[in-house]
């Protein structure tokens, strides 16, 4: 059988090197499939139809198998996210220390809702199932720092800051 | 899950500040020893870890050591240091304010290493974490100065697997995933299954809330579970393993993947390890935010690349697990026992718990308790020592109402149980689980139906969708509880809620569907006056559900 050649990347983007060397050191099989969407998505901060179409054929995995994975696990997402992004941890723990108020008290000041960004896309707020770090509910992560007993008025205030 | 749903963006390893602590001129008359978990990382340990360093030098003192060392358990005090040649313990260290510690790391004298005194670590036997907090994560020097590898290579060099398999089965180990299945029982059966290659898999994806364990086990002393794996895989013929570890956590990752590398270069890991005919490698492989992954059929389908959606067992993995061969699946707490036990026999470990329940367990305290942390405590320990004792208690001194074990498949256990020693059987009979090993300890200011509300919006949103039990089954019950905490349910609801909670666990393919009734079942076991308060009185007692008031008859 002739061996194919390697797809081109979507673009000349130094980007797709990272995704496409994880590929490889995988030996691009589809098992890699996740690990691929995995570095796509670090490399470019979500997933758009290039990255899923450039991962289904060096992977050699149908696209609708990629979209299927890529939309079944909560962690990818095919939507760009806002220059600031804020996870509010609603873990048990969290939830019973105030998770919620958290959630309604950004609400109320910037008009958004976990998953949505704000009008201006400065900033996105997201949610997570337990970050593990219960001792200090309730728990945020701004712009990938982690925040521990965060007090819901003074924390939305200063996000508005950002 | 059926369209894309961005939930949590993980934090990526943050690059920290390199670090230069001074260097020893012989062995170390003090030291201090500074946690680098996540807890206290966020709360700035690694600053205080460069601060002290700097001070320490700066001081002149050439027998002080400084060491980054992985949990200290005490997560609710961070940023925590420890000395350990005096047992002193200090809390709320802030990066400005170190003289304290340096005066006393000048007075230490040489001699015992001592335990903190306090009841938070009298109370414990640490087996699984006995490492946490005392070796740096990131050093294999450290882990083999402390026996680390010493166990791994008695086996290699004295035992054959079905030695190895026999001291397991001796020593009464249950897997610490959950369900609690004799973990010699499950190596036999992969050790006798037919088929080659076979794989070894080890459950990090730590998917119950409220849980962090296997988080604070990884990141302390990766090393530690690598060896349990290792000699798993030798025990029952594998050749291969895989770490499946939850994207959520950064930190386990980096140093699950350090010391991986670390172990092939010394070699522990690779071909011929310790110069035996004995091969074995081992591959992380992270998830990608899907609770039912933790789930061990969804777990193999999510490492092949696909949706993570469980199959009906049987066949069990044991027989034919990741690519239809014999694959061996444990959790890593249970694989972070393996060591201990290989080191000090079967019959040590077994004299340690319950009849039905031997060794130690780990437990996450969190919620509304004075000291959240990490414990480590015999099986058969009750809940009042781990709450009063170990826990110091309910924060502001509130009433005691419930503690909350074994996540979303678990239950809440009220106040005339806290005498119950706690072991696999015991949580089941009072209609709960011991699942991983999280504890939520709740206060008068929980409203335990909104508590089984929120549990079953979480299965909700984590049922895969591929039975229907599951995926409708959830969604009405939900719906059911939320009209009960609106206030807006009659008592037929309620009878509706028990009926279809029966049929959602007798008729849903994996455990994610089967346990997520137990919420709704042990609440309304113990706190169903609360449910008849919300739906008759409509009042929520706790005061933490919004019921508009009910509209004056005219």
């Amino acid at each position: 059988m002739p061996v194919t050649a390697r797809p081109e990347a979507p673009s000349d983007d130094k980007r797709w090197r990272i995704v496409e060397t994880r590929m490889r050191r995988l030996g691009n099989r589809p098992d890699a499939l996740i690990e691929a969407l995995h570095s796509a998505q670090e490399a470019f901060g979500y997933l758009d139809d290039d990255a899923l179409h450039y991962v289904s054929e060096s992977l050699r995995v149908p696209p609708s198998k990629v979209f299927g994975v890529a939309t079944f696990y909560h962690h990818f997402t095919l939507k760009p996210h806002g220059d600031h992004t804020c996870v509010v941890c609603t873990g048990t723990a969290c939830y019973i220390n105030g998770a919620g108020e958290i959630l309604t008290s950004i609400h109320a000041r910037l008009g958004v809702k976990p998953r949505e960004t704000t009008a201006d896309g400065r900033l996105s707020l997201l949610t997570a199932r337990c970050l593990g770090a219960c001792s200090l509910a309730p728990v945020v992560i701004v712009d990938g720092e982690v925040e521990g007993r965060v007090s819901p008025a003074a924390f939305s205030a200063r996000l508005e800051q950002l | 899950m059926s369209e894309s749903t961005p939930v949590a963006q993980p934090a990526r390893v943050r690059q920290r500040r390199a670090v230069n602590l001074p260097t020893l001129e012989g062995p170390a008359r003090a030291s201090a020893y500074v946690c680098e978990a996540v807890s206290c990382l966020s709360t700035q340990s690694h600053e205080v870890l460069i601060g002290l360093g700097e001070q320490v030098a700066d001081a002149g003192f050439k027998d002080v050591a400084i060491k980054r060392v992985g949990c200290l358990g005490l997560c609710a005090a961070g940023p925590l240091v420890q000395i350990p040649e005096s047992g002193q313990l200090f809390t709320h260290v802030r990066p400005d304010d170190l003289d304290g510690i340096v005066e006393a790391l000048a007075a230490v004298r040489p001699g015992e290493q001592l335990a903190p005194q306090a009841a938070f670590f009298s109370g414990q036997l640490r087996i699984a974490t006995e490492n946490s907090g005392r070796i740096d994560p990131e050093s294999l020097d450290d882990y083999v100065d402390s026996g680390g590898y010493e166990a791994l290579r008695s086996v290699l060099a004295s035992m054959t697997p079905a030695e190895v398999r026999d001291e397991i089965t001796r020593s009464g180990l249950r897997g610490r995933g959950g369900a609690g299945y004799p973990t010699g029982l499950k190596w036999n059966t992969v050790a006798k299954a037919e088929g080659s290659p076979r794989y070894v898999i080890c459950n990090a994806d730590e998917g119950d809330p409220g849980a962090f364990m296997d988080r604070s086990v990884l990141e302390s002393d990766p090393h530690r579970v690598i060896e349990g794996m290792a000699i798993a895989a030798y025990a029952v013929g594998a050749s291969e393993g895989y770490v499946y570890c939850r994207a959520e956590y950064p930190l386990a990752v980096s140093r699950l993947g350090k010391a991986i590398r670390a172990a092939g270069r010394a070699g522990y890991l690779g071909a011929s390890i310790l110069d035996t005919e004995f091969d074995f490698v081992v591959t992380v492989r992270q998830g990608a935010g899907a609770f039912v992954c933790g789930e061990e059929t969804a777990l193999i389908a999510s490492i092949q690349g696909g949706r993570g959606t469980p199959t009906p067992r049987p066949p069990y993995p044991a027989v034919a697990g990741l690519w239809h061969q014999p694959t061996l699946i444990n959790n890593v707490e249970t694989f972070a026992n393996v060591a201990p036990i290989l080191r000090n026999g079967g019959d040590w470990y077994a004299g340690i718990g319950t009849a039905t329940s031997k060794g130690t367990k780990v437990f996450a305290l969190a919620g509304r308790v004075v000291n959240t942390g990490l414990i480590e405590v015999p099986m058969g320990t009750t809940l009042r020592t781990i709450v009063f004792d170990i826990g110091g208690g309910i924060v502001d001194d509130q009433p005691f109402k419930a503690v909350q074990t074994g996540g979303p498949s678990g239950g809440c256990i009220p106040a005339e149980f806290l005498d119950m020693p706690v072991d696999f059987a015991s949580l089941i009979e009072v209609g709960s689980f011991m699942g991983s090993g999280g504890m939520i300890v709740m206060d008068d200011t929980s409203c335990m139906v909104d508590v089984a509300r929120y549990f079953m919006d979480f299965c909700r949103e984590e049922s895969c969708g591929k039975c229907v039990p599951c995926r409708v089954g959830t969604t009405q019950l939900y719906m059911l509880l939320e009209r009960i905490t609106q206030g807006e349910a009659s008592m037929d609801d309620l009878a509706q809620l028990e009926r279809l909670s029966g049929m959602v666990q007798r008729t849903s393919l994996c455990g994610l569907g089967k346990g997520a009734p137990n919420p709704i079942f042990s609440t309304l076991r113990y706190f169903r006056d609360e449910y008849v308060a919300h739906i008759v009185d409509r009042v929520c007692p706790a005061g933490v559900c919004k019921i508009e008031p009910a509209p004056v008859m005219a």
